[in-house]
């Protein structure tokens, strides 16, 4: 969400300065348009926090109440329920599978774009073809495997899923990225004697730096929102943050408010991420945009 | 980077060496990794030291969440013993629970299910026997279980699972807009009466509806009340020789009226309204009736949810031609066969079903807050007795009445009441659901959703019917 709204008006604006006969008129209609969109993207998240702060009937009246006593109570219920060990939970699936695919990543979309091998088209597209079968439809068999490994209910049959479902997406992300880099900056470096790590770390890195980040934020978005896996897989001592989420939902009662204020807890740490990495991630997301 | 950066590279072109030597680099750091994942791996399987864990798989419904608030007072009891709960609402437990009970996972030790799933597992052989359990557990008096629920979580007489609260169904009616109304509840109310009072205190302008039923498609949610009207009409889904009787008059009949009463009289989208969204109506004084679960009363009748708390009156489940219409349900617990900790998890289920339990979340919690419908003892302790005064005994009798002999007018092959105790039904529940939930929508007739209904139906009776089961 913070994505969206931080390049939204970004790149807007940016076209629209781009554009040199269109005078002030539509620039200034097309701000008014970005922002309307942007809150329209907003007000789910800006109900989600409001509702945290209101007490269960306050939440579930209708029409809405605007106007209410705010109260910390569902925090401190959330809190009370043991969020926390779903949490380390979620940052061990999270930043243990994103640092493995980014490992595994940038090596295999070096050799994709910079160095193609034979076949480089069919390897990519086997690559992309591991994300077209539906997961739901090998949940059974990973679940019987992982069962007759005795691997239920850990955390690293997580992580080394969320390593597997996110490589391809990266590989590709990474691909475009090291694609960008003029061939002329390579070769001069080759005359200059860099070696393949050397290259690797003090010309490439620095140049694909911003893809990086977006290509690890898409990872720790995907793992740290995973559901499917997280709830089939484990149970009492794996179980991650979105399993946690829907742990807070019941079908007899009301859970609106504190549903809510445990949303908005397990979206900060992304939230989080994606304010802190902003300014290479409008550069990353960007990129490839303008051939 | 800048070309000036570029050139500031001065390094002998030796690429050949030290490509070679950065990859054994990169090997000995992918190793090194490794080694650090495998070192972790071996410290995430480590468990607290020499306790008994068990893991119980729960409901996330308000008293379960209450049982989790009060695991201290199990914990002190049995200092051996270290609980930790997985908690879901209903679809993601049930489905859950059913892959890991069904394919001996083996993560469960403790589960929660109900008289739907606790006599097709039994019989399966994928439950532990509790009747010997409960007949030598001091105190625990298996007895005292409302007789209806007892039989239904029995497998050839014996339990295999027990109750934790059981809950039937019948009709909330708003007493003080009756009275305004003129209006009086008949001790006995049939669904004519229902349609007559909704249309005189249904008012759309003022968003009130004159009745609150459930239309969300799934066999949990709008099956549920519907088969309880089916079942009154002189309706059931099979007849003894396993035919589909889904086209029969008496379930047209029965739908139609459920269809059209929700569809006139009803709250706002209502096919896609379950048990929440009637009990957050109602609750906040949106509807004049609701036709639903007896353990709706523990959120009704709580005054930090409910806006209507002393307001309510309790009518029986309404009928057709039977003498009683309420459905029997009942959320247990029980041990799955391949549990390595039977006796640790039978420990937990005995304090979390028996009566000083009850007593404990009455004094802890409140005594609205009580697991109804699971022991007849509950009703006879005085603090429990005032609380729930306006619903206990109206809850009581439903539950009391809530047998096929009593709820439905024709002999049928299966067990249960709002549903078919076949393992199928899930699934052609759902899907006879949805036609439902269409109809109520306007998309399609009663007729027509009655006879695609029927195919159905017709296809999973195939295999009853030649004896396959």
């Amino acid at each position: 969400m913070a994505i969206d709204t931080a390049t939204a008006p970004a790149s807007a604006a940016g076209r629209s300065e781009k554009a040199p006969k269109r005078g002030r008129r539509p620039s200034s209609l097309l701000t008014v348009l970005t922002w309307i969109l942007a809150i329209g993207f907003f007000s789910p998240v800006i109900w989600m926090v409001m509702t945290s702060f209101k007490q269960e009937s306050a939440a579930a009246s209708n029409p809405p109440t605007f106007f209410f006593e705010p109260t910390l109570d569902q925090y401190r219920a959330v809190l009370e329920a043991g969020a926390g060990s779903y949490f380390l939970n979620s940052l061990i699936a999270t930043g243990v599978s994103t640092l493995l695919v980014i490992v595994l990543a940038v090596p295999a979309s070096y050799a994709l774009s910079i160095r193609p091998v034979k076949k480089t088209q069919d390897v990519l597209f086997f690559f992309i073809s591991t994300k077209m079968l539906p997961v739901v439809a090998v949940i059974m068999p990973i679940y019987v495997i992982a069962g007759q490994l005795k691997v239920l209910d850990n955390i690293w049959t997580l992580v080394v899923l969320y390593t597997a479902m996110n490589l391809p997406i990266a590989i590709w992300m990474m691909r475009s990225f090291f694609e960008e880099v003029p061939g002329e900056v390579l070769e001069a470096a080759q005359m200059d004697g860099a070696g393949l790590l050397k290259t690797m770390r003090t010309i490439l890195m620095p140049m694909v730096a911003p893809g990086l980040a977006a290509t690890a934020l898409i990872c720790v978005i995907f793992a740290w929102n995973e559901f499917f896996f997280a709830l089939n897989l484990t149970a009492a001592k794996a179980a991650t943050t979105p399993v946690f989420l829907v742990s807070q939902m019941t079908s007899e009662g009301l859970f609106l408010a504190k549903l809510s204020a445990a949303s908005v807890l397990a979206s900060l740490p992304v939230v989080l991420a994606g304010w802190i990495a902003q300014k290479q991630l409008v550069r990353g997301l960007s990129m490839g945009a303008v051939k | 980077m800048s070309k000036g950066g570029l050139m500031k590279l001065g390094r002998k072109p030796d690429s050949g060496r030290s490509d070679g030597r950065s990859k054994g680099r990169l090997l000995a750091v992918v190793a090194a990794g490794s080694a650090a994942l495998l070192a972790l791996t071996g410290c995430g399987g480590a468990v607290g030291g020499g306790k008994e864990e068990i893991v119980v798989a729960i409901v996330s419904n308000p008293q379960m969440q209450d049982a989790i608030n009060l695991q201290e007072n199990f914990r002190e009891q049995h200092p051996d013993i270290d609980v930790r709960f997985v908690s879901l609402p209903e679809n993601e437990a049930r489905a859950k629970i059913t892959a890991s009970v069904a394919t001996e996972g083996g993560e469960f030790d403790v589960v929660m299910i109900s008289n739907y799933e606790t006599p097709m597992w039994a019989e399966n052989g994928w439950l532990t026997n509790l009747q010997e359990y409960a007949e030598t557990t001091e105190g625990y008096n298996p007895e005292d279980f409302v007789p209806t629920i007892r039989e239904a979580l029995s497998y050839e007489g014996d339990l295999h699972s027990v109750p934790f609260y059981g809950e039937s169904s019948f009709l909330a009616y708003r007493a003080d807009l009756f009275e305004e109304a003129g209006l009086t509840m008949p001790e006995q109310p049939t669904w004519d009466d229902i349609r007559r009072f909704a249309k005189e205190l249904h008012d759309p302008a003022k968003d009130f509806s004159g009745v609150c039923l459930r239309g969300l498609a799934g066999w949990g949610e709008v099956m549920a009340p519907l088969n309880t009207v089916i079942n009154t009409y002189g309706g059931r889904w099979f007849d003894m020789e396993w035919n589909a009787t889904l086209d029969s008059p008496e379930v047209e009949a029965a739908v139609t009226d459920y269809v059209d009463l929700i569809r006139d009289y009803g709250q706002p989208g209502a096919a896609t309204s379950g048990y929440g969204d009637c009990l957050t109506r109602y609750s906040q004084g949106n509807a004049a009736m609701w036709y639903d679960a007896t353990a709706m009363v523990s959120s009704v009748e709580d005054p930090e949810s409910s806006l209507v708390v002393g307001k309510t009156k309790y009518a029986p489940a309404p009928v057709e031609e039977t003498e009683a219409a309420g459905w029997l349900y009942s959320w247990s617990l029980a041990i799955p066969a391949a549990s390595e900790h039977k006796d640790a998890a039978w420990d937990f289920i005995s304090w979390m079903t028996s009566p000083d339990y009850i007593k404990l979340v009455g004094e802890e919690i409140s005594w609205e807050r009580v697991p109804p419908g699971s022991r007849l003892s509950t009703y006879d302790i005085p603090e429990y007795a005032e609380v729930s005064e306006a619903y206990a005994e109206p809850t009581l009798d439903a539950m009391a009445g809530a047998s096929q002999e009593s709820s439905m007018a024709k002999p049928v092959p299966y067990t249960g009441l709002q549903f078919v105790g076949i393992p199928e039904f899930q699934d052609l529940g759902t899907r006879v659901a949805q036609q439902i939930s269409a109809a109520i929508a306007g998309q399609k007739s009663v007729e027509e959703a009655l006879r695609q209904s029927q195919r159905y139906a017709e296809t999973v009776a195939e295999s009853y019917k030649t004896g396959e089961r």
